[in-house]
């Protein structure tokens, strides 16, 4: 993660926790990472890893019974008298009904999820929908704010868009449907876009066409991309730089080369070797991660994925948590086996030499 | 959009059609007939009556017809205007029952506002502020709403008003008006009188309306574009009331043509206990009494009040739902 500039955004051991009648449910549990602006920042992992939660906690949009209980969100933007004056802020902080998140939401953050069908209201019409969007944030009268969602679906590609303004979301297919709302979360050009699975509900070809748009859309707006996705193949394609996620933490962080060529996590391993490889034999079965997800209310204790994990040092694994290390490169990792003074048991894994590369980041 | 309309009155049509041949079947169905009962209370009376002045009332009444026939003079009566002959009152149908329907409307109406103007804030605030005290409040007292029976509520709030308030509650009109013709007095009079029988009859739809809107609402709230709306930036309480209300308010536009009826046969007892000049009390003693002619107009007066009910909630529907006007 080579990226001298300052970061758009920082997160900083975020903890957001639900507090249901069965039990606590730490979804997100202590996650740190940055967002450059004009880069991708993938979020990988299975489902219930908490993806969504830290998604939706950058834009403070938490249901009840979830809660930040902990952590810094911190949002850096250019002040706009032309000082070049950065101001920081703290989101992680603000009132969750207040102004000024209210600010924030649809004017510096966007947000893109994964169901086209359900994410528009059914009973407004699209364009009642965009221009309630820019009307938010920019006072501009009806008709130059219809005039602008013209714009913006013409943008994403939605052909005859003035007819499809008047559209209800019944009336338009899914890919045409997850275009409109890229249209509606880019109305007032934020600074950063969340797509949470933006694509998943989509067929293969729509699929990579979206991905294209977005790729397209922020080479010319130089907006920052968080793209959240089990997809390991939409990783390759899109991110620069990608943090995998297991039960609320961040396991493996890495720039997409790191991740893909030199894995250090043992769930990231794991991870990649269930991806199809069209080389492989079609008769071979696809290798999946041994074990299923634990169940949120019963983490496990130590390091979350000794259960599953094939390189699990009993005596340390499953009693302490593993920090995390950062490598020269600023690769980061969280596991026993990059830890300094821990005892390896097999000889399975990762030379001296190479352990010796990393050292303890607090 | 046409097509729906048109495809919902011919449905309206047939019901009525089907309406009226339940509705004088089953009145049809005691046996014995209205002559039966009128012969056994003049002879309770101690006066005998022969077989030929009975043989002379079933022929004067059309009863010794069959089914068929005695349906088709009454249904030509009816679409004529003419109602038939009420053999307990002695008088036509129409004037035993017109004023009483159109009080029956106007108390029905009144409850219906009621209702709402109590369920639908109270609805939304419950599923807004789910499992908040308030929301507690709000169900506890929604539930006693629907587990009170009517007249006993009546009863009580008889009792309250009279005792603490001084009023005389019950009826429609106060003495001077009651037999007087129609003047905007006699109209101010009947409103002054509203409230009770609306908040009476009104309390178990009430109850009704707070539980179902908090439930549907409770499931859009959870919906993806909620969570869309609030990510624009909106506020909390424009987006409640723009998005997850008016799609939780659709499935309950159609039940208004349902409320009307639930309301008018819920409220015999009550208007008994509140002497409300209404058809329900009728009704009653026209069954009791067989009085077929009486009986059979007030059940056809409902049924078709409840099809151009529904029929006109359909329309509501088609005006706030454009899913509907989109469809064709
Ligand atoms: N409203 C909620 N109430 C209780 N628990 C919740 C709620 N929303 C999320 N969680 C819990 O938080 C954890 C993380 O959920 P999250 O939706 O972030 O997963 P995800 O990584 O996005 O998964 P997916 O890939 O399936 O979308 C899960 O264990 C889930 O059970
Ligand atoms: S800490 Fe231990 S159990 Fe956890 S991933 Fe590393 S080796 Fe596996
Ligand atoms: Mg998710």
């Amino acid at each position: 993660m080579a990226n001298e500039e300052t970061p758009l955004l920082s997160v900083r051991d975020l903890q957001t926790h639900f507090y249901t009648d069965e039990g606590l449910v730490r979804a997100v549990d202590g996650v740190s990472f940055d967002i450059h602006r004009g880069k991708t920042l993938g979020i990988v992992g299975e489902s219930g890893c908490g993806k969504s939660v830290t998604a939706r906690s950058l834009m403070r949009i938490i249901d009840p019974p979830g809660r930040i209980i902990g952590g810094s969100i911190l949002l850096r933007q250019e002040r706009n008298d032309g000082s070049g004056q950065i101001d920081e802020i703290e989101i992680a902080e603000l009132s969750d009904t207040g102004q000024d998140i209210r600010n924030i939401r649809g004017e510096v953050i966007g947000l893109v999820f994964q169901e086209p069908m359900t994410s528009f209201s059914p009973v407004h019409t699209i364009g009642n929908q965009i221009v309630e969007a820019i009307q938010l944030h920019r006072s501009m009268d009806d008709r130059q704010a219809r005039e602008r969602a013209v714009e913006l679906l013409t943008m994403v590609g939605v052909s005859r868009p003035e007819e499809r303004l008047d559209e209800l979301p019944f009336q338009m297919s899914g890919g045409l449907r997850q275009r409109a709302m890229i249209a509606m979360a880019l109305a007032c050009e934020p600074d950063l876009l969340i797509a949470d699975e933006p694509t998943t509900a989509l067929d293969v070809t729509t699929q990579s066409q979206i991905l294209e748009l977005m790729q397209d859309l922020q080479e010319q707006t130089g907006m920052a991309i968080m793209l959240i996705t089990h997809n390991l193949g939409v990783i390759a394609e899109m991110a620069d730089d990608v943090v995998v996620m297991y039960l609320g933490q961040v396991v493996e962080k890495g720039t997409v080369d790191e991740i893909f060529y030199a894995p250090k996590h043992p769930y990231t391993k794991a991870l990649l070797r269930s991806i199809p490889n069209i080389y492989q034999p079609s008769r071979v079965e696809l290798p999946t991660i041994t074990g299923s997800i634990p169940h949120p209310y019963n983490r496990p204790s130590g390091c979350p994925f000794h259960p599953r994990c094939p390189d699990y040092m009993p005596g340390t694994c499953d009693v302490d948590q593993p920090q995390t290390v950062t490598s020269k490169t600023g690769q980061e990792v969280r596991c026993f086996l990059y830890t300094e003074g821990a005892v390896r048991v097999d000889g399975s894994g990762n030379s001296e030499k190479e352990e010796r590369q990393w050292s303890h980041t607090s | 959009m046409l097509g729906y309309i048109i495809r919902r009155a011919m449905f309206s049509l047939v019901t009525i059609f089907l309406v009226s041949i339940l509705s004088f079947a089953i009145i049809q169905l005691p046996p014995g007939d209205y002559v039966d009962s009128y012969i056994a209370q003049l002879q309770a009376t101690g006066t005998p009556v022969s077989e030929a002045e009975a043989e002379n009332l079933r022929a004067r009444y059309g009863l010794d017809e069959p089914f068929v026939v005695q349906y088709g003079l009454w249904m030509r009566q009816v679409l004529r205007g003419n109602l038939g002959t009420s053999m307990q009152w002695q008088r036509p149908v129409r004037e035993v029952i017109g004023d009483r329907l159109a009080l029956t409307v106007v108390v029905s109406l009144a409850a219906l506002v009621f209702t709402w103007m109590i369920a639908l804030p109270i609805g939304i605030f419950s599923a807004v502020r789910q499992y908040s005290i308030a929301d507690y409040i709000a169900t506890t007292i929604g539930f006693m709403g629907l587990a009170v029976p009517n007249f006993l509520f009546a009863l009580v709030i008889m009792y309250i008003g009279w005792s603490v308030f001084g009023l005389n509650v019950g009826g429609l009109f106060s003495a001077e008006y009651e037999l007087q013709g129609w003047s905007f007095g006699k109209f101010v009079n009947l409103l002054t009188h509203l409230p009770v029988p609306a908040i009476v009859l009104g309390t178990a739809a009430t109850a009704q309306g707070i539980r179902v809107l908090r439930n549907n609402l409770l499931d859009e709230l959870r919906k993806p574009y909620v969570v869309t709306a609030r990510a624009k930036g909106l506020s909390e309480t424009r987006l409640i009331l723009k998005y997850p209300v008016r799609v939780a308010l659709n499935p309950l536009a159609s039940t208004i043509g349902y409320m009307l009826p639930f309301i008018v046969s819920g409220s015999v007892i009550v208007s008994i206990v509140l002497s409300l000049p209404t058809v329900g009390p009728v009704l009653l003693t026209s069954l009791v009494s067989q009085d077929m002619f009486l009986a059979g107009a007030i059940v056809l007066l409902l049924g078709v009040m409840t099809i151009i009910g529904t029929f006109l909630s359909d329309m509501i529907l088609l005006l706030i739902d454009p899913r509907i006007r989109m469809e064709e």
